[in-house]
């Protein structure tokens, strides 16, 4: 699977972050060698092994519905660049 | 099964519809799927969110064990496969309601696979509708646009919240089967309680997935599976009730039916249902952002099952709206139609038993889904709500079938007994509607209105039709009293019939 600087582009605005031009060529030309690396593990026959999911063998935890959290605006918006009444208020979203 | 009904007149000839439906359900709970936050409505903003909600740096999500309950309860009642062992995935994509930069869903591993729904069709007969698969997921924040011209507002208190989003297989071929396919799950939903249906709070909502194809070529795509038969489809968002579905489908046919007829062809598109304007636009925002990037969640593990717990929860369904169907059918001799209205409503299914025991059942039936339906629907009230005991449909009702009210007195009877004046034996009672079966009193009505109408009583010989005038008059000078069966007899005795 070979990375070119188009899709270095695109994946690079897909997750929102910052790519000058003459920077996709070398990160296309990383990206190749660190996906070249991660190819040698289909070297490794896996035919009927389970996926391993945890390094410890444990099943999901899971909760039980009472409401324990919540209530806490100020934290929630602590972090927000802008904030009014309680919302966070971000630059106008059309759709 | 390609009948007229599935036709498109076109100008090149006739085309069918063909359609899936994607319905998100807000799976009824406490809590939100992966946080301890409360669900609700009505909360100020930002108030029923934590911090695993709101996307903060190292907050792990863990999964509300009564959601995946209720995921499974709704897979029991589509007679759908239960998956033993399920997954979440990450779908990626920015937008200012979805503070994590993802949402959690479940692409390749749902909790619920194939299942079928039988649906009742408005002529009465029954279609069945496949599901593809239920799964559980996040629903997003909610953004408000009209607090400041410049800016947008965020409240993410629904953030988080637990979905189930139902998808159908491409079995719905017009406008009415999808709406009626969209009532039966929620209904069914609602049997469960596993989502409490309400479209007018968003929490059931539909998006629909519309092609359009070849008059005949549906009938390929069944017996060949391949799609290829089938047109390219657009998805149509935002058609939260069931008049918006019927008029976002007649609409998006037309006009694919128009491009395809021009020589065009359809792009695979989502767009957005405008219910002032009575159109479906392209929402071109959204298609840049379609390469969700689908992986597994890392911070969830697969979820895992028992079967007994599984059938734990099969054993403890409630009855379903089919299964009340046929038993109402059964056991109290009413018609498909009867029961069908019936069970559209839990709570008036229920009301209709609580007084029908001992009774004639149609005539409870007909009482309580005409006089009080229509009473409760002019309060807007639903049966969950009705203030009218059970006890007193079922005195009515035993009233009428031992003859000591008539049914036309019965409802005036049962108006006063509506407007709270006590039970229907009280108000019969106070307001002396006890019907005349007293004969010697209907005989002395009889007998002055022959006396007074002497041509009448001549004529009736020749023209029994005539005969109705008469009972008329003495319904009349009885008040509305009389037994009509009686009249009728003592009329026929005197005039000689």
């Amino acid at each position: 699977m070979a990375i070119d600087a188009a899709t270095v582009r695109k994946v690079a605005h897909l997750a929102r972050i910052k790519t000058p031009e003459d920077r996709l060529e070398p990160l296309a030309q990383e990206l190749n060698g660190i996906l070249n690396w991660i190819e040698q593990l289909n070297e490794v026959d896996v035919q009927g092994v389970e996926p391993m999911t945890s390094n410890v063998a444990q099943p999901l935890r899971l909760r039980e519905d009472v409401v324990t959290d919540g209530a806490k605006v100020d934290a929630v918006l602590s972090n927000a660049p802008k904030s009014a009444d309680g919302f966070f208020v971000v630059p106008k979203v059309v759709d | 099964m390609s009948d007229n009904k599935t036709l498109i007149k076109g100008r090149t000839g006739d085309w069918e519809i063909v359609m899936g439906l994607e319905i998100h359900a807000q799976v009824a709970s406490k809590a939100k799927l992966f946080s301890g936050a409360a669900v609700g409505f009505g909360a100020g903003p930002n108030e029923q969110v934590s911090l695993v909600d709101a996307g903060f740096p190292g907050m792990l999500p863990t999964l509300n064990k009564h959601c995946v309950e209720q995921a499974v309860k709704s897979g029991l009642g589509l007679k759908a496969q239960i998956n033993l062992k399920s997954q979440f995935d990450r779908k990626n994509y920015f937008y200012p309601d979805l503070p994590t930069g993802y949402q959690i869903s479940q692409l390749y591993h749902p909790i619920v696979g194939e299942g079928v729904v039988e649906v009742e069709a408005e002529d009465g007969s029954f279609f069945n509708v496949g599901i593809e698969r239920l799964h559980l997921e996040q629903d997003a924040g909610k953004l408000i646009h009209d607090l400041s011209p410049t800016e947008s507002y965020v409240d993410l208190n629904r953030a988080g919240t637990a979905l189930m989003e139902i998808v159908s297989r491409p079995d719905i071929r017009t406008p009415e089967e999808a709406v009626a396919y969209v009532k039966k799950i929620r209904t069914i939903l609602i049997y469960l309680g596993t989502c409490d249906g309400d479209m007018d709070k968003g929490n059931l909502r539909a998006d629909v997935n519309v092609s359009v194809c070849r008059a005949g070529n549906y009938a390929k795509f069944k017996e060949t599976g391949d799609f290829g038969f089938l047109g390219t489809r657009c998805e149509i968002k935002n058609v939260n009730s069931f008049r918006f579905i019927s008029q976002a489908i007649n609409y998006e046919a037309r006009r694919q039916i128009e491009i395809l007829e021009d020589g065009g062809s359809i792009i695979q598109e989502t767009r957005l249902y405008d219910p002032t304007a009575g159109e479906t636009r392209s929402m071109r925002s959204k298609e840049e952002a379609m390469d969700y990037r689908y992986f597994p969640d890392p911070d969830l593990l697969p979820l895992e099952l028992e079967q007994a717990w599984i059938d734990e929860i099969k054993a403890n369904l409630p009855e379903l709206p089919d299964e009340k169907r046929r038993r109402l059918m059964a056991d109290y001799g009413l018609s498909q139609y009867d029961a069908v209205v019936l069970i559209s409503e839990q709570a008036k299914a229920d009301y209709f038993e609580a007084a029908a025991k001992g009774r004639d059942a149609k005539l409870v039936s007909n009482w309580v889904t005409n006089e009080v339906s229509a009473r409760l629907a002019a309060d807007g009230k639903d049966f969950s709500e009705n203030p009218l005991p059970a006890a007193h449909v079922a005195q009515l009702v035993e009233l009428i079938e031992t003859n000591v009210i008539s049914s036309k007195i019965a409802k005036e009877v049962f108006d006063y007994v509506w407007n709270g004046e006590g039970s229907p034996a009280e108000v019969v009672e106070k307001h002396g509607l006890k019907q005349v079966t007293d004969t010697g009193a209907i005989e002395k009505a009889v007998d002055d209105i022959i006396a007074a109408n002497p041509d009448k009583a001549a004529a009736v010989a020749e023209k029994p039709q005539a005969l109705g005038w008469f009972v008329g008059q003495v319904m009349k000078a009885t008040g509305g009293k009389a037994n009509p069966a009686a009249v009728n007899d003592i009329l026929k005795s005197k005039l000689g019939l």
